[in-house]
């Protein structure tokens, strides 16, 4: 197994991954006409060349970190939740009926509450496949793509039928009380003196996404619960023979993943649109999976990566609006990282891995 | 409903069942194989758009079918390096092919057509004609027996017909030929096969073949038979419902045709009526268009006649463990 030392695994794969599927999308630029390197450009100067542009690319990094954590701390356990878009749309139900009903006296605590009920709603949408495959075995993967599909017929429902107000056009529901807007990042940074843009929807919700991360830390890496969902994603054979109960940790994961798949609500239904809009995920479930991938399933790595694809959200709507490159170039770049960083990882690894022994001989 | 209804939702329901029934078919030959195959979803589209491409080019409906088998073979061909080469994820490469599909259709379509992702509107010759049947004209008069031959069973495109003439297809072959019998080996247990001195890489590189062509027939027949053209993410899933299909038939062929009639029925009933009111409450028509999917969680928890997948289903073969 160590035939790479630690930093190659973790960092040069990817990278080399990472390079492979960037390389290719700049093929595919190339192939629709469109010059790379001008469109690099553009995307870094769009999403990183102001701090205007640098909300937009934290906002929808918010989304895909809270989405990645969701994936990676599934993935440690030896599950794979392609359920993140269902789980983050019932988040989005929980926010809407949380800011909906209840008359809460500050935002704060409607934040909370809010979290709160996004994660109850996020959890309990991935509880049935996981209760599934826990105790039926039916695999988790189908299972949570059929629950996407049920989650978008029953949000539709929700929101035509039950939530929208009377005699209103679109299909969204009312819009929460004004005074429940987030505090905007730029009005926080202007208290420690930091000037930064407020006109973007960059919000509260990243400061709890940044919390999120450290809380994954902690539980996968300091605390009993952790480690027996890495040593059951590791060998569920073993662990079960250690006397982890493979119910119990299959749930946990699940329900964990859920929870913060639904947290994601809080930066887009709570904190930019206020209100519940249909497809108000717009495939940051899917995302959070190149995210994972990417991120290596851990933290810090789901952090990174989770900036790196909220630049390219930010960097590709610059692209669409200033050239004739659609936005759908996002979702190639995005199979791509997926493609190369999760599917075709071996093709990466295994001449890496020659290289190491190569060179460990030639020491010898 | 008045029978001339229900010939009219039954006619729609063999019309949209061809679809899912090519890619349910698909999809049973990759996994019959052991290779899961969650791109089924994104073969389709890619096929739908290069049919609808080529055939609007070229005005040539078989040109077209023949682009859209190519380009969903093609897809295939990454999925085969990546779950069976390379030995990844299969399940993260399909994922991987989905979003390849749906993103690649939309830039192609924005650069060669210019019209944000859809191909030009196809006319006669670009699109499948409905075929009608010897004699149909002749019993539609009839009672009962006419309308049912001359709308239900007549007046398809070609496809539809090859679609269900697959079905006793793939059975032979899977059953009765063998070939079929070691693809079903193979995707129980490789090893068995390899000892055997048959190639499990060549064996499944075959059946994710053929299931790049069903897949690439099923695209077809949406953009050239059921629509006509290419519209971004025309096929809404249908790939998974297909998924769904293969799950109830029990990894089946002749079971997959009852499973895609009946989703097929399931969506003609959801597009005819909004909702269904049975007197004392209303099925809304999103419980419909959920169905298929409710059905197959329950399938697959096993409280109605266990699902059982094949045994090497989602693993890579590695020889000499």
């Amino acid at each position: 197994m160590s035939t790479m030392p630690k930093w190659a695994d973790a960092v040069l794969v990817p990278l080399i991954s990472l390079v492979i599927a960037f390389v290719i999308s700049g093929l595919v630029i190339l192939a629709i006409g469109e010059d790379p390197i001008a469109a690099m450009k553009l995307m870094i100067t769009g999403a990183l060349g102001s701090t205007y542009g640098w909300g937009y690319t934290l906002y929808y990094s918010t989304n895909f970190i809270f989405t990645g954590l969701a994936v990676s701390v599934a993935f440690q356990a030896g599950l794979f939740n392609i359920g993140g878009e269902g789980q983050a749309s019932l988040g989005g139900l929980g926010v809407a009926l949380a800011c909906l009903f209840v008359p809460w006296p500050h935002w704060s605590l409607a934040l909370i509450g809010a979290a709160t009920m996004a994660a109850l709603f996020g959890a309990a949408w991935a509880a049935i496949p996981a209760y599934l495959q826990a105790k039926r075995g039916s695999h988790v993967v189908i299972t949570t793509i059929m629950f996407n599909y049920i989650a978008a017929a029953l949000m539709i429902y929700v929101l035509v039928t039950v939530l929208r107000p009377t005699g209103a056009m679109d299909t969204a529901s009312a819009r929460f009380d004004d005074s429940l807007k987030l505090p905007r990042l730029g009005d926080i940074l202007g208290l420690v003196g930091i000037p930064f843009n407020n006109r973007n929807p960059a919000n509260i919700s990243l400061l709890i996404a940044l919390v999120a991360c450290v809380g994954v830390w902690l539980l996968m890496w300091r605390t009993r619960l952790g480690y027996q969902l890495r040593a059951f994603g590791k060998s569920e054979k073993a662990s079960v023979y250690a006397g982890i109960n493979p119910v119990r940790i299959t749930m946990y994961a699940m329900l964990i993943s859920g929870g913060l798949s639904g947290m994601m609500a809080i930066n887009t239904v709570m904190g930019e649109a206020n209100r519940l809009l249909l497809n108000s995920v717009e495939g940051a479930g899917f995302i959070g999976i190149a995210v994972a991938l990417m991120g290596r399933s851990h933290p810090v790595g789901v952090l990174l990566a989770a900036i790196l694809f909220g630049f390219l959200y930010q960097g590709g709507a610059e692209l669409a609006l200033w050239t004739t490159i659609p936005r759908e170039l996002i979702i190639v770049i995005q199979a791509l990282v997926i493609l190369f960083t999760g599917a075709m990882d071996n093709m990466v690894r295994k001449p890496v891995e020659s290289l190491f022994l190569m060179l460990r001989k030639g020491k010898a | 409903m008045d029978f001339a209804t229900l010939i009219q939702i039954l006619d729609s329901t063999v019309r949209l069942a061809t679809p899912l029934l090519f890619a349910c078919l698909a999809g049973l030959f990759s996994e019959r194989a052991g290779v899961f195959d969650i791109g089924l979803e994104g073969k389709m589209l890619a096929a739908a758009f290069l049919s609808a491409a080529v055939a609007a080019v070229t005005g040539s409906v078989w040109l077209g079918v023949l682009a859209g088998i190519f380009a969903s073979l093609l897809l295939s061909g990454i999925h085969g390096l990546a779950s069976i080469t390379f030995r990844g994820n299969q399940l993260i490469s399909g994922v991987a092919i989905n979003f390849l599909a749906s993103g690649l259709t939309v830039l192609l379509g924005q650069k060669w057509f210019g019209l944000g992702g859809r191909t030009p509107p196809l006319t006669d010759g670009g699109r499948f004609e409905p075929i009608t049947l010897p004699f149909a004209d002749a019993i539609a008069p009839l009672p009962f027996i006419g309308p049912i031959y001359a709308e239900l069973i007549s007046g398809h495109s070609i496809l539809v017909y090859l679609a269900i003439a697959c079905v006793p297809a793939s059975a032979w072959v899977l059953y009765r030929t063998r070939f079929g019998l070691r693809l079903r080996a193979v995707g129980e247990n490789p090893a068995a096969v390899d000892t055997a001195g048959v190639s499990v890489i060549g064996i499944r590189y075959a059946a994710i073949a053929i299931c790049g062509v069903l897949c690439g027939l099923a695209g077809a027949y949406l953009a050239l038979g059921l629509a006509a053209g290419f519209g971004k993410e025309m096929t809404a899933g249908r790939g998974f419902i297909a998924l769904a299909a293969l799950i109830f038939a029990k990894w089946r062929p002749w079971y997959a045709l009852g499973a895609t009639m009946l989703f097929g029925f399931l969506e003609a009933v959801g597009n005819r009526f909004p909702s269904i009111d049975l007197g004392l409450f209303a099925i809304p028509s999103q419980f419909v268009q959920a169905l298929p999917y409710i059905i197959t969680v329950v399938i697959l928890a096993g409280f109605i006649g266990k699902a059982k997948p094949p045994r090497a289903g989602g693993e890579p073969y590695v020889k000499e463990r």
